[in-house]
């Protein structure tokens, strides 16, 4: 008969508890049963942790950023392990690499085909600003077709940097106002790209 | 019977005599010019002949010589013979104001876009061509860059010191 495998000597118990990070509640009034906090605080905490990446990746920040998405550094860690591969579906626009200029029309198009509200990461030296191909034929930022939110400097950066302006992407998100893409501001933005 | 150099150089002195002339051979590979308006013939010759047999070919490149007054734009056919695995290059000049060369479209079905890419970069105008437009650029673009006097950076950005980039500024 066989023994039952043991591979502790002294096994450890997990708690569930230790395992789920919980977010901090945001600030609102509490009572006795009741407790009561903005609508859009509350929507920015549930966008903040779920949020949908498109990677567009043109290359090697492409590789590093898979790196990220691997068990290593795990970016599902930080609730966007979904990525999607549609535009449609998906909130953050992860442009990783060189952008060419013949490219630039496509990534326009890709940002017009995602839903209000999204966000944008230029990813690396190339796609925040030409990076080292200082080139006729390479666009010198993908801010001059798109607003972007997030800048990740590097070349490429590190999946650290990677998780960190993911992280920060979080930070906009969860203190954006619901409004803002509204307001006469965010319009003018648009239309300084000619979107809209 | 091997296709030596001496061999091809022999039989295209035969049949175009005057007109072709021989620079270098480095790594015993061939390099023969004729004036433009040959270019066809020469090719169809190489294409046709039993021996020759230079079926394939390899690319077409141009070069820019600024500094040579008349012929400033080299156009390169490498041609490869696939049976004898022999390859030669075939260089033809011709002066920047009227870079109008005849297509060898009828000839080698590749060189279609090969010929695009070239008309793209240095903007060689390919008389006879199916389709002669821009292939790798942006169509927008009103240049041809690979052209030396067009610089090889953007010109839109101005958030790069010139100094470090080496387009003027105070260092030398």
């Amino acid at each position: 008969m066989s023994r039952p495998v043991k591979y502790n000597i002294n096994p450890q118990v997990t708690k569930i508890s230790d395992s789920i990070s919980y977010a901090d509640l945001p600030e609102g009034m509490e009572g006795e049963g009741f407790y009561a906090t903005k609508f859009e605080k509350i929507v920015g905490l549930a966008r903040k942790n779920s949020i949908w990446p498109l990677p567009f990746a043109t290359s090697c920040c492409g590789i590093e950023f898979m790196a990220t998405m691997g068990s290593h550094y795990d970016l599902a860690r930080f609730g966007s392990e979904r990525l999607g591969f549609t535009p449609r579906q998906c909130d953050l626009l992860m442009v990783m690499g060189t952008i060419a200029k013949k490219m630039a029309p496509i990534v326009k198009q890709v940002y017009l085909q995602m839903a209000e509200p999204r966000w944008v990461l230029a990813m690396g030296a190339c796609a925040s600003s030409g990076g080292i191909f200082d080139s006729y034929s390479v666009l010198q930022g993908i801010d001059q077709i798109i607003p972007v939110d997030v800048y990740i400097p590097g070349c490429p950066p590190r999946p650290e940097a990677v998780l960190d302006g993911v992280l920060r992407i979080q930070d906009l998100v969860h203190n954006e106002s619901l409004r803002r893409r509204n307001s006469s501001h965010y319009k003018a933005l648009l239309n300084s790209y000619d979107i809209q | 019977m091997e296709l030596t150099v001496d061999y091809i150089q022999e039989r295209l002195l035969e049949n175009f005599g005057e007109e072709i002339s021989f620079f270098l051979d480095p790594y015993d590979m061939l390099n023969f010019e004729t004036p433009k308006e040959k270019n066809l013939k020469v090719l169809q010759f190489l294409f046709d002949d039993e021996k020759l047999n230079f079926r394939f070919l390899t690319d077409i490149c141009a070069v820019h010589y600024p500094s040579e007054k008349g012929r400033e734009l080299a156009i390169v056919y490498h041609l490869h013979n696939l049976r004898d695995n022999v390859r030669i290059r075939y260089k033809i000049f011709t002066s920047i104001e009227s870079p109008d060369i005849f297509t060898a479209t009828n000839i080698y079905e590749c060189a279609n876009w090969m010929e695009r890419e070239t008309y793209d970069f240095f903007g060689i105008n390919f008389v006879g061509h199916p389709n002669l437009k821009r292939i790798q650029n942006v169509d927008e673009m009103d240049y041809f860059p690979m052209r030396k006097e067009y610089p090889m950076e953007d010109q839109t950005r101005i958030d790069k010191d010139d100094e470090m980039f080496g387009r003027g500024g105070s260092v030398i």
